[in-house]
């Protein structure tokens, strides 16, 4: 399932166990509510790492749980259910005040990679993992919200063609060159390190979370009406 | 004017002789119905490469054409003209139900780069032939929906600047080197081949073509709107 820990002034979310960490309904619920606690105690100075053991980041919904349905109908239900579940997840994220980290040390497949993709920084292992988005192979498209935060989130065209079109499964070190992490590296421990090292510098600015996150808003427009998040103006809190 | 052959699971689309390849409205139709032909005839696996023979790609819209009405509103009228009967080719490549190559061997210029900037893919010649948006230079604003696709298919801002404000003729290894193409080989024989093995290489993903113009339709969202392009939410085909 996961867990939320405070570090000082890092919050730091885990994916916990060797599994894939799909998100079915549960966990999907387990998040919101711990991103939600997470901003009710944000703090100036926060920051959030959201991270996973073992091979894996997380590999999307569960599929299997939608083909439980015992229907072809039942299925396509199931999954438009937990698409509009996770809908929030994502808002929360984009609307969280304090900036986000994704620790990626193993492999993030579709709403894994978009969970990723949904913090402000992303780091990964050169060595292990990939991102990828597999619909286009399975041929499932994709929600409007997911469109818009890769749109959004990924400025290079070809990037996003590759990912979404042509099914991609982009490795470390191509990731870090074509943008789409902050940076990759050699190695688990030395993911998280690199994240916490972060984390804690970003921390040190001691942003003002509100503004921060309307900053942050602002800097996906489309994405931010699709999910419905509203804008404050901000003006003299430290003039 | 323009011919469609099949090779295999490739639908070869070809703009014949050596001219310019001026898309008059003669030339649009025949490209509309040769496009409609290929979606019809679409199974999985299916992919198009768009190629030309000679110095060009194609060299735009025929102002000769424009201009033989005789007067100023009558050569306005027919490039308007021209530029609404295009819009349809542009909506029809952007629907595809198939991975989509540009073999760009000679220059593309104008309407005849948008042409080739609609497909999923583009391979260019390093050694000769420029890639040009020339209406800066000749005075002419941009239709909205070539706006669109530049905005929506080239993430960078300066080279969207370079290209439409500056009007630079961009050569194989700058566009290769600033994304605006896949690849750039040097002769024009390289190019062809290299578009086939694309091509080809897509084709073995054997998509589900409906979906996958769902997708390339979902990277573009505002070009389809201004292609009064619709959606399809397609799920579970091979849970």
């Amino acid at each position: 399932m996961c867990t939320l820990e405070k570090r000082g002034n890092l919050f730091i979310l885990t994916l916990t166990g060797e599994d894939r960490h799909l998100f079915n309904p549960d966990l999907i619920s387990s998040l919101l509510k711990l991103l939600s606690q997470v901003k009710a105690q944000a703090t100036c100075g926060s920051a959030l790492i959201t991270q996973a053991q073992g091979k894996f980041f997380s590999y999307g919904f569960d599929l299997d749980w939608a083909q439980a349905a015992g229907s072809e109908q039942g299925a396509v239900k199931r999954l438009q259910h937990m698409a509009d579940l996770f809908k929030p997840v994502i808002a929360t994220l984009l609307s969280i005040p304090m900036p986000t980290i994704a620790a990626i040390t193993g492999h993030a497949v579709a709403a894994g990679f978009t969970l990723a993709l949904s913090h402000d920084y992303l780091i990964m292992r050169k060595d292990r993992g990939i991102l990828w988005m597999p619909e286009v192979d399975i041929a499932l498209t994709l929600p409007d919200y997911i469109n818009a935060l890769f749109k959004e989130m990924i400025g290079d065209a070809s990037v996003r063609r590759d990912l979404l079109l042509r099914g991609l499964k982009m490795k470390g070190d191509e990731a870090e060159k074509r943008g789409v992490v902050k940076a990759a590296y050699d190695g688990e421990a030395e993911v998280r390190e690199a994240s916490v090292c972060l984390a804690e510098n970003l921390g040190k600015r001691k942003w003002h979370g509100e503004v921060y996150a309307e900053i942050r808003k602002g800097l996906y427009p489309q994405l931010s009406a699709i999910l419905g998040l509203s804008h404050k103006v901000y003006a003299i809190a430290r003039l | 004017m323009c011919t469609l052959e099949k090779r295999g699971n490739l639908f070869i689309l070809t703009f014949t002789g050596e001219d310019q390849h001026r898309f008059n409205p003669n030339l649009i139709g025949s490209l509309l119905s040769l496009l409609s032909q290929v979606k019809a005839e679409a199974t999985r696996g299916s992919a198009l490469i768009t190629q030309a023979q000679g110095k060009f790609f194609s060299n735009g819209f025929d102002l000769d054409w424009a201009q033989a009405a005789g007067s100023e509103q009558g050569a306005a009228e027919r490039l308007h003209h021209m530029v609404a009967l295009f819009k349809p080719v542009t909506a029809a490549l952007l629907s595809l139900p198939m991975p989509t190559v540009a073999a760009i061997t000679g220059h593309a210029a104008a309407a005849g780069f948008l042409l080739a900037l609609s497909h999923d893919y583009l391979i260019m010649r390093k050694d000769r032939g420029v890639l040009y948006m020339s209406e800066v230079d000749i005075a002419l604003t941009i239709p909205d929906y070539f706006n669109a696709l530049f905005r929506e298919k080239i993430g960078d801002a300066s080279v969207r600047r370079d290209l439409l404000l500056r009007g630079l003729k961009m050569k194989g290894d700058e566009a290769e080197k600033r994304g605006v193409v896949e690849a750039a080989y040097d002769g024009e024989a390289e190019v062809r081949e290299a578009s086939v093995r694309l091509a080809e290489n897509l084709g073995k993903r054997k998509w589900n073509g409906e979906v996958y113009a769902e997708i390339r339709k979902g990277l573009y969202p505002q070009l389809s709107a201004i292609l009064g392009l619709t959606h399809k939410a397609y799920t579970i085909a091979r849970l």
